[in-house]
């Protein structure tokens, strides 16, 4: 026990800032498991004010039902690294834009399925068979941050991720 | 100041919670599966607004009280929502008209909003402005296609067009806090909106072949509190988990 508290103080007097990068990086989106919160980023600053860690964090929608679940998740991930004083905020300015997504976010997304925003605001290629001849089926699609679309070469529906 | 401020703040966080509300009614009736799931989505993005808006009303209230207590715990009379996101959801194209035309008011809003003078404020609209110009790019398109589509589409669409018309106004109407707001450089005078939303809008509406009623006449007193019997039926829903059983969570 007197162990397990000396190591909990002793990680926060010093936390390792880049150690809460990498672990944070193994914390999966609720909603598209494929991506870390690091890759999808919504984890806005890791800093150490007075003996506390502070995450800040930003909604990707204002209404997405995940914002709850990531704030618990990150702190979840900090208490089985040991950590208990810590303090995970929602931080809304500047507003989350999906061209905060990672690069390996981008790959992971189209691997998983999901082609990744476009400046464009349409969707580069098919994620399934490359084609780019698709066509818009709805704008909105399984979650707020999705639309959906349809390749008409391979004739499969797929999500985009919407751009903002 | 701040009561200018948190007045203004429930009429922001009224008319997206009722309109919420009132789309999120679609869910399971749409008449096709993608558009069901848009309207549940558009619902999901306001009531997410309105945990922003009603969030800092109770900040700046000062009470303790918080965005739920605000659409639980308050009878119709405390609502300062526009009359216009209240009304009966009608057939898919009025859901429409009504949205495009909130969208369209919502749109101008926002963007003096984000420029305000007041910090939290310009940080909400900044963040929602991005959700706002999403679904007005849904419900322009919408109105477009169905306005200018086939015959009994466009005879919809303006007889939504014509519904509703009466409830524009009241959009463009000052209260006695605009005036306080405006000149604190916090929110704009609702009727210094109304250049913007014609200039937004009226091509639009053009472009879907439909017509503008020409009547000047608009029914008001949502910002006061005064409302249409809808309402009413909307809060018995709404807040009934909470009358009956004070306090449940999940």
């Amino acid at each position: 026990m007197t162990v397990m508290t000396e190591r909990k103080q002793q990680a926060v007097s010093e936390p390792d800032l880049q150690n809460v990068w990498q672990w944070l990086e193994e914390v999966p989106d609720p909603e598209i498991p494929v991506l870390s919160l690091v890759d999808l980023g919504v984890i806005r600053s890791i800093e150490a004010q007075g003996g506390e860690l502070v995450v800040a964090v930003s909604p990707t929608y204002s209404g997405c039902p995940a914002t709850r679940i990531i704030h618990e998740d990150v702190a979840a991930k900090l208490r089985e690294k040991g950590l208990s004083a810590f303090r995970v905020e929602a931080v809304l300015s500047p507003p989350w834009s999906s061209e905060w997504i990672s690069k390996s976010g981008r790959k992971k997304l189209a691997a998983y399925g999901i082609a990744p925003p476009q400046a464009s605001g349409k969707p580069k290629a098919c994620p399934q068979c490359g084609s780019a001849q698709l066509e818009l089926v709805s704008q909105f699609g399984s979650t707020p941050c999705k639309a959906s679309w349809r390749c008409l070469s391979c004739l499969e529906p797929f999500d985009y991720f919407k751009c903002i | 100041m701040d009561k200018a401020l948190f007045e203004f703040l429930c009429r922001m966080g009224d008319n997206t919670l009722v309109l919420g509300h009132r789309v999120s009614e679609w869910c399971g009736h749409a008449p096709v599966l993608e558009e069901d799931i848009a309207l549940a989505n558009m619902s999901l993005d306001l009531i997410g607004q309105t945990q922003l808006w009603l969030g800092l009303a109770g900040e700046i209230e000062g009470k303790g009280r918080s965005a739920d207590d605000f659409a639980y715990l308050r009878d119709a009379f405390d609502f300062r929502n526009l009359l216009l996101v209240e009304q009966p959801n009608g057939d898919f194209g009025k859901t429409l008209m009504r949205q495009f035309l909130f969208d369209g008011f919502q749109s101008v809003m926002l963007e003096q909003l984000a420029i305000s003078k007041n910090e939290r404020v310009r940080e909400i609209a900044q963040k929602v402005a991005k959700e706002v110009s999403y679904h007005l790019e849904r419900s322009s398109d919408l109105v477009v296609r169905l306005g200018d589509g086939s015959q009994e589409s466009h005879q919809r669409m303006q007889a939504a067009l014509e519904d509703l018309w009466p409830y524009v106004g009241e959009m463009f109407l000052d209260e006695a806090e605009d005036a306080v707001l405006a000149d604190a450089g916090i929110a704009p005078q609702p009727s210094s909106l109304k250049t913007a939303w014609d200039e937004l809008m009226l091509p639009l509406l053009g472009k879907a072949c439909l017509e503008v009623p020409e009547s000047g006449y608009f029914q008001k007193g949502g910002k006061r509190g005064t409302h249409s019997e809808h309402l009413g039926f909307i809060l018995a829903e709404m807040q009934f988990l909470q009358r009956a059983y004070p306090g449940a969570t999940w």
